[in-house]
């Protein structure tokens, strides 16, 4: 595997590009592992290549039914932000962000990360109270976010509309600069590649059929269309599907699966310099390294493995952009997709142990997975590994919703994310 | 858009005349003091959350106002049928062979 640098891209031009090596061998299954990984997105590679580097653990298999980063990791908004309401949340997101500081140089591969902030609109007296208060919980966390007037948003975003005649008027915005974007499928290469390096198995094209147990109840292996593969460690990390692959163990989760849309415009010259995001008129709205104006919509009301959702939430999503940034209103789109995303009743995550030995789970991003992946990835790669959670996943258990402490940021921020 | 039927109405509508209410056939517990933490939570919690055939409570609001329940294979959004709130989960061997 080469390694990549500024030498290396020189030599590998005058020759014209023809000795590049692939970046990660296509595995075929083993019989057995030490650690089985079920989803090769970017959350099950990264704990892959964490397993391997931190806790030496390298006979390891990530089993992907279709490929890799194919599922949501290549299909959300690439948003990347730490400015959670409550302190669990806040620290498990701002050690995902700690991570993507230093990501590219630790896998050698470029994965995009911009800081370019992430401004969330006030729109109403609730908004700005709401938000008020985010930025100083934010604060005693330790975590950027900051209060901009009317006139600073307009000026960190000069696209922004911020008329008072408008429906829905900006009264200010939220600012965590440290917060911006990444190229989501470079996360997923990258992870791979440095896994691979490492020695882990990437097997694609090869669904999970089942999570069989022992007579004991410990975990055996799993059933896959190429076959049993024995491992007495599975971790499941199947976003939309990890609900179904469960049940197949015997663990009943407290999930709902909805579709989750995106649309990216033409691309364009740069215009739009940071992220914006508006709860109140519900629109999210960046612009890539391509050109393209990335636009992510809502979840669709009805539990769904479609990977499509339904057009009337793109008409809203796109009303809403008209709204703010009325200059983009002769856009044109060029496609739109969806994913399908895992929702828990308090909309935070759950990672760590489940009630069967050798299982472990990380699941209910909901619709906004992407940003933690380096925390994910790295928090349950120690939980498998010493079978036990790290501090700062401790409270994203499963068993919360049988005691009741729940991690409520569904009711924090009003609105799925 | 889904193209769902409103068994009061007898008519077929855009799901913009209707709001999603769940998973149906989920019965409040009878005597909720006796329920155990477990049993709360698969009450209040745990949803079967299919990759198939799904039974889940619809509301009419911009229309009659009356919840409904139906059937609706979830991978790919196709309704197998609609029926009245209250009414059992109908047997899906007879819908098809209905078909």
């Amino acid at each position: 595997m080469t390694h990549f640098s500024a030498l290396s891209l020189l030599k590998n031009a005058l020759t014209g590009n023809k000795n590049w090596t692939e970046q990660w061998p296509d595995a075929q299954p083993k019989k057995e592992y030490d650690v089985i990984i079920v989803g090769a997105g970017g959350h099950g590679l990264g704990a892959a290549y964490y397993l391997a580097k931190e806790h030496g653990i390298t006979n390891v298999a990530v089993i992907e039914k279709g490929w890799l980063g194919g599922g949501n990791t290549g299909r959300n908004t690439t948003i990347i932000r730490s400015n959670y309401l409550y302190d669990e949340s806040a620290k498990l997101y701002d050690h995902a962000l700690d991570l993507w500081d230093n990501l590219s140089t630790e896998l050698n591969y470029n994965v995009m990360f911009s800081k370019r902030g992430v401004m969330m609109l006030a729109h109403n007296v609730h908004d700005v109270q709401s938000f008020q208060r985010h930025i100083h919980s934010n604060r005693l966390n330790g975590v950027d976010n900051r209060w901009l007037n009317t006139a600073e948003a307009k000026a960190f975003c000069p696209p922004l509309n911020v008329s008072p005649d408008a429906r829905y008027p900006v009264m200010g915005a939220a600012l965590q600069m440290r917060a911006g974007t990444a190229r989501h499928d470079a996360v997923a290469w990258g992870y791979a590649r440095a896994a691979a390096k490492r020695g882990v198995d990437i097997i694609q094209n090869c669904p999970v059929i089942s999570i069989r147990r022992g007579a004991d109840g410990s975990v055996e292996g799993v059933e896959t269309a190429k076959g049993f593969i024995r491992a007495k460690k599975v971790a499941v990390s199947a976003a939309g599907h990890t609900s179904v692959i469960m049940q197949t163990a015997g663990v009943k989760m407290p999930l709902e699966s909805y579709p989750l849309q995106a649309l990216v415009s033409e691309p364009i010259k740069p215009i739009f310099p940071c992220v914006v995001m508006s709860n109140t008129v519900h629109a999210y709205i960046s612009q890539s390294d391509k050109g393209e104006l990335v636009i992510g919509s809502g979840t669709d009301q009805y539990v769904s493995y479609s990977q499509r959702g339904g057009l009337p939430l793109i008409e809203h999503t796109v009303a809403a952009i008209c709204e703010v940034f009325p200059i983009f209103n002769r856009m044109r789109m060029l496609r739109k997709w969806g994913g399908i995303v895992d929702v828990t009743p308090d909309r935070s995550a759950i990672l760590g142990k489940t009630p069967v030995k050798g299982l472990y789970v990380n699941c209910g991003w909901g619709t906004g997975g992407f940003k933690a992946t380096p925390g994910a990835a790295h928090l349950l790669a120690w939980t498998v590994a010493k079978d036990e959670p790290h501090k700062i996943n401790a409270p994203f258990t499963l068993e919360r919703f049988t005691t009741g402490r729940l991690i409520d940021e569904a009711a924090a921020a009003a609105v799925a994310h | 858009m889904l193209l769902i039927h409103c068994p009061y109405c007898d008519d077929t509508l855009p799901e913009l005349e209707f709001a999603y209410a769940g998973e149906a056939h989920i019965a409040r517990p009878a005597d909720p003091s006796k329920l155990s933490d477990e049993e709360w939570r698969d009450f209040l919690f745990i949803r079967s959350n299919p990759r198939g055939l799904h039974a889940e409570r619809w509301r009419h609001i911009n229309g009659c106002g009356r919840f409904f329940n139906a059937l609706r294979d979830t991978v790919s959004d196709r309704f197998l049928t609609t029926y009245p709130a209250g009414h059992p989960r109908p047997d899906v061997t007879k819908l098809e062979a209905a078909e």
